[in-house]
C-alpha cells in the first residue's frame, strides 16, 4: 500500500495546480469531480439554508392560532417550495456532491466516466434553482400547490406554476444526466481486482439509486409535460372537463415519487455502511445481503406508489395489493437495521462526531421506520391521511434519515477533503444541538397528527397550540443550530489541525487507504491494483 | 494506461451512455403509456366511470300483469278554506307499473296561503309498498290569491304488495303551515 502511495507522491506538489482559468472561471469550466463535488455539496447547503427560512416561515405562523405573519395564499407557497427546495435543491445534490467526490476515489478511478457532462449536470442546477425563486415574482406568487403538484390545482395556478414545471425538467436533466455518469464510472472506469462485490457499499447504493433516477426522473417529467400542455396546449390529460383525470396525475407522479423516496435514503444507507464499520473497527456485518437488500428496496419502490393514495377510491383489492407490497419492504430494510447492529456487536467502538450521526440515524429512522408501517395499513392510513402524523413521519426518514447522514458523512470525510480537522467538540455539540431540537419539532407532531391536526393550513383549533409551540420552538433552535454547522465547516476549511493521511483507524476503503489528506487534485491517475 | 486502453475505455462508455439516454427516453414515453393504461384498468375493472351508470330504470320489466290493483283517491284540507281534489277518483294498476295521477288546489280567498300536505294509507300496511317518485307533498306548497294548480303524483306499487290486498286508498290532507302566509 505504501507503494502505491509513492506512486502517487508526485500529485502532491501541485495540489493546486489547475491546468487553465483561476478564480470564478475555474469553478464555472472545471471538470474536475472533486471540483465539481464541492460545488454540489455548498450548492446543496444554500438552498438548505433557504428552504430552511421557509420551514421557519411555516413555524412561526404556527406558533399560535389563527393568522399572524402570512396570508394563506403565501403560506401555501412556503410549504410548496421548502418541499420542493428541500427535496430537488439540498438532499439529492449533497448525495450528488458525496458521490462525486467518493465514487472515482473509492474504485480507483481517475474522474468521472463523462467529466464534461458532470460539469453541465451541476450547472444546471443553478438555473433551476433560480427559476424556482423568480416564480415568486410573478403575478400570483410561486405556486402554493404543495409540493407533489397535484392536479387540477396545478392546471389553475398562475404564472409561476410554468417557472416550477420548467425548474422541474431542468433538474430531472441534471439528474438523469448525473446519475448516467455514475453508472458508467462505476461499471467501466473501476481498479484492476476492484470487482463489483469489493466496492465500498456506499458505491453499490449509488449505482443502484442511479439506476432508480434514470427509470423514475423522466415519468416526473411526463408528468409535468402533461401539465404544461393542459396549462397551454389544450390537452386534457387531468382536466375532468375534457375527459381527462386529476386521480391520473397522482398515479403518474406517485410512480416517480416513491422510488424518489429511496433515491433520497439509499446513498444514505450507503454512507452510513461506510461509517458505522469505521468506528466499530470491523468489517461490515453482512456485506452481500446489504447489497441484495439494497436492490430488493428499488425493486420493490416501483410497485408500491399508490399507497399514498389510498383515499382517492381505490377498490379494496388494490388497497390490500399496495397494503402488502408496502410492508414487504419493511423486510430488506430491517436486515440493513440489524446488518448495521451487527456491525456494532463487540467492536470497538469510539462515538466522534460522524459515528454520533450514523447513530442518531439508526435511533430516529427506525422511528420513522415504524411510523411509515403504521401509515402503510391502508386501514389506518385513511384516518391519518394529511394530518401532521405523515408530516412527523416523513421528516423523520427525511431529516433524521438523510441529513442527519448528510451531516455524518461531511465529518466523516472533511478531513479527506480539506486535509484538515473540525473541532470534534463543537461538533458533538452540533449534534445533540440537531438530536434534542429535530425530536422537538417533530416527535410532538405525532400527537398533533393522531389528533387530526391537517397538514398544509395555516391555521388550527385552540387545543392543538401547546405541541405547535413546542414544535415551533424546536424549529428555530434546530435552525439556529446549523449555523453552528456553517461554522465548523469554514472554520476547519481555514484553520483546522493538520489531518492524517488516514483520519480514522477503522475506515479501510481506497481514498483513506492509498490517498494523502487532502486528496490530491489529481488521484489514480494511475489505477491502484486491489487485491 | 495507454492510448489504445483509453480509447477502448472511452468507446465503451460512449456505449453505455448511449443505452442509458435510450432507457430515460422510454421512461419518459412510458410516463405517457400509463394515460391509456389506467385508462383500460379503469374500463376493465369498472372503476371510475364517466359513462351515466346503465340502470335497468325506464325499461320496467318487473310489472306483474297478473295482478290488477285498484287505488282509490282521496282529498281533504283542514282548517284550509282550499278546494283540493283528486282529478280522478280511483283507477286501477298492476303492480310495479309506472303511474302518475293529478290533484287540483284553488286557493278562493284574497289572501297568499302555504300549505303542507300529508299522505296516509288505506289498509295501513300498504304505505311500505307504496313508492311514489314525485309527489307534491315531498314540499310546501304556496297559492297565491285566488291561484289554481294542478299537481302530479308519480308512484309505483312493489310487486311485493300481499297477495290479499286488492285495494289500496290514498288519501292527502292538506294542513296550513302557520306564519309562512306567503314566504317559502
Amino acid at each position: 500500500m505504501s507503494a502505491v502511495l509513492d506512486d502517487h507522491g508526485h500529485d502532491h506538489g501541485h495540489d493546486d495546480h489547475h491546468h487553465g482559468y483561476s478564480g470564478i472561471m475555474r469553478w464555472i469550466t472545471t471538470t474536475n469531480h472533486k471540483d465539481i463535488g464541492t460545488l454540489y455539496l455548498w450548492f446543496s447547503f444554500t438552498m438548505f439554508m433557504v428552504g430552511g427560512v421557509m420551514a421557519l416561515v411555516i413555524r412561526a405562523e404556527l406558533f399560535t392560532p389563527g393568522l399572524q405573519i402570512v396570508n394563506p395564499d403565501f403560506f401555501n407557497q412556503m410549504t410548496t417550495m421548502h418541499g420542493l427546495i428541500m427535496v430537488f435543491g439540498a438532499i439529492m445534490p449533497a448525495f450528488v456532491g458525496f458521490a462525486n467526490w467518493l465514487i472515482p476515489m473509492q474504485i480507483g478511478a481517475p474522474d468521472m466516466a463523462f467529466a464534461r457532462m458532470n460539469n453541465w449536470s451541476f450547472w444546471l442546477l443553478p438555473f433551476a434553482g433560480a427559476l424556482l425563486i423568480i416564480s415568486f415574482f410573478m403575478p400570483g406568487g410561486a405556486p402554493g400547490v404543495g409540493w407533489t403538484m397535484y392536479a387540477p390545482l396545478t392546471v389553475q395556478m398562475g404564472i409561476g406554476m410554468d417557472f416550477t414545471i420548467f425548474a422541474i425538467h431542468i433538474l430531472g436533466m441534471s439528474s438523469i444526466m448525473g446519475s448516467i455518469n455514475i453508472v458508467t464510472t462505476v461499471l467501466n472506469m473501476r481498479a484492476p481486482g476492484m470487482t463489483l462485490m469489493k466496492m465500498p457499499l456506499f458505491c453499490w447504493t449509488w449505482l443502484i439509486t442511479a439506476y432508480l433516477l434514470i427509470a423514475s426522473m423522466p415519468v416526473l417529467a411526463g408528468a409535468v409535460t402533461m401539465t404544461l400542455t393542459d396549462r397551454h396546449f389544450g390537452t386534457s390529460f387531468f382536466n375532468a372537463a375534457g375527459g381527462g383525470d386529476p386521480v391520473l396525475y397522482q398515479h403518474i407522479f406517485w410512480f416517480f415519487g416513491h422510488p424518489e423516496v429511496y433515491i433520497i435514503i439509499l446513498p444514505a444507507f450507503g454512507v452510513i455502511s461506510q461509517i458505522i464499520p469505521a468506528f466499530s473497527r470491523k468489517p461490515l456485518f453482512g456485506y452481500a445481503s446489504m447489497v441484495y437488500a439494497t436492490a430488493s428496496i428499488a425493486i420493490l419502490s416501483f410497485i408500491v406508489w399508490a399507497h399514498h393514495m389510498y383515499t382517492v377510491g381505490m377498490p379494496v383489492t388494490g388497497q390490500l395489493f399496495f397494503m402488502y407490497a408496502t410492508t414487504l419492504i419493511a423486510v430488506p430494510t430491517a436486515a440493513k437495521m440489524f446488518n448495521w447492529l451487527a456491525t456494532m456487536w463487540r467492536g470497538s467502538l469510539t462515538f466522534e462526531t460522524p459515528m454520533l450521526f450514523a447513530l442518531g440515524f439508526l435511533f430516529l429512522f427506525a422511528i420513522g421506520g415504524f411510523s411509515g408501517l403504521v401509515l402503510a395499513l391502508a386501514a389506518v392510513d385513511i384516518q391519518l391521511q394529511d394530518t401532521y402524523y405523515v408530516v412527523a413521519h416523513f421528516h423523520y426518514v427525511m431529516v433524521a434519515g438523510a441529513l442527519f447522514t448528510a451531516f455524518a458523512g461531511i465529518y466523516f470525510w472533511l478531513p479527506k477533503w480539506t486535509g484538515r480537522m473540525y473541532n470534534e467538540t463543537l461538533g458533538k455539540v452540533h449534534f445533540w444541538l440537531s438530536m434534542i431540537f429535530f425530536n422537538m419539532i417533530f416527535f410532538v407532531q405525532h400527537f398533533l397528527g393522531l389528533a387530526g391536526m391537517p397538514r398544509r393550513i395555516p391555521d388550527y383549533p385552540l387545543q392543538f397550540e401547546t405541541w405547535n409551540k413546542i414544535s415551533s420552538i424546536g424549529a428555530f433552535g434546530f435552525g439556529l443550530s446549523q449555523l453552528l454547522f456553517l461554522y465548523i465547516v469554514v472554520k476547519a476549511i481555514t484553520s483546522g489541525e493538520k489531518a492524517a493521511d488516514k483520519q480514522w483507524e477503522g475506515a479501510d476503503s481506497l481514498e483513506w487507504t492509498h490517498l494523502p489528506s487532502p486528496a490530491p487534485y489529481h488521484s489514480f491517475e494511475t489505477p491502484p491494483v486491489v487485491k | 494506461m495507454s492510448a489504445t486502453q483509453g480509447n477502448h475505455a472511452a468507446g465503451d462508455n460512449r456505449r453505455l451512455l448511449v443505452k442509458l439516454s435510450i432507457v430515460a427516453s422510454l421512461m419518459f414515453g412510458f410516463g405517457y403509456a400509463l394515460v391509456p393504461f389506467y385508462k383500460q384498468v379503469c374500463i376493465a375493472l369498472g372503476l371510475n366511470s364517466l359513462e351515466p351508470v346503465a340502470v335497468a330504470g325506464t325499461e320496467n320489466t318487473q310489472v306483474d300483469y297478473a295482478r290488477d290493483i285498484t287505488i282509490e283517491f282521496d282529498a281533504n284540507a283542514h282548517n284550509l278554506p282550499w278546494h283540493f281534489r283528486a282529478m280522478q277518483n280511483h283507477i286501477s294498476v298492476h303492480p310495479g307499473e309506472l303511474t302518475t295521477v293529478e290533484y287540483e288546489v284553488v286557493n278562493p280567498t284574497s289572501a297568499t296561503v302555504t300549505g303542507q300536505a300529508v299522505p296516509s294509507y288505506g289498509p295501513q300496511l300498504a304505505g311500505q309498498y307504496f313508492s311514489k317518485l314525485e309527489c307534491f307533498c315531498f314540499s310546501k306548497q304556496t297559492f297565491a290569491p285566488g291561484e289554481k294548480r294542478r299537481m302530479q303524483v308519480v308512484f309505483l306499487i312493489d310487486p311485493k304488495l300481499p297477495a290479499d290486498v286488492h285495494t289500496i286508498t290514498l288519501s292527502y290532507t292538506f294542513f296550513e303551515v302557520a306564519g309562512m302566509g306567503g314566504k317559502t
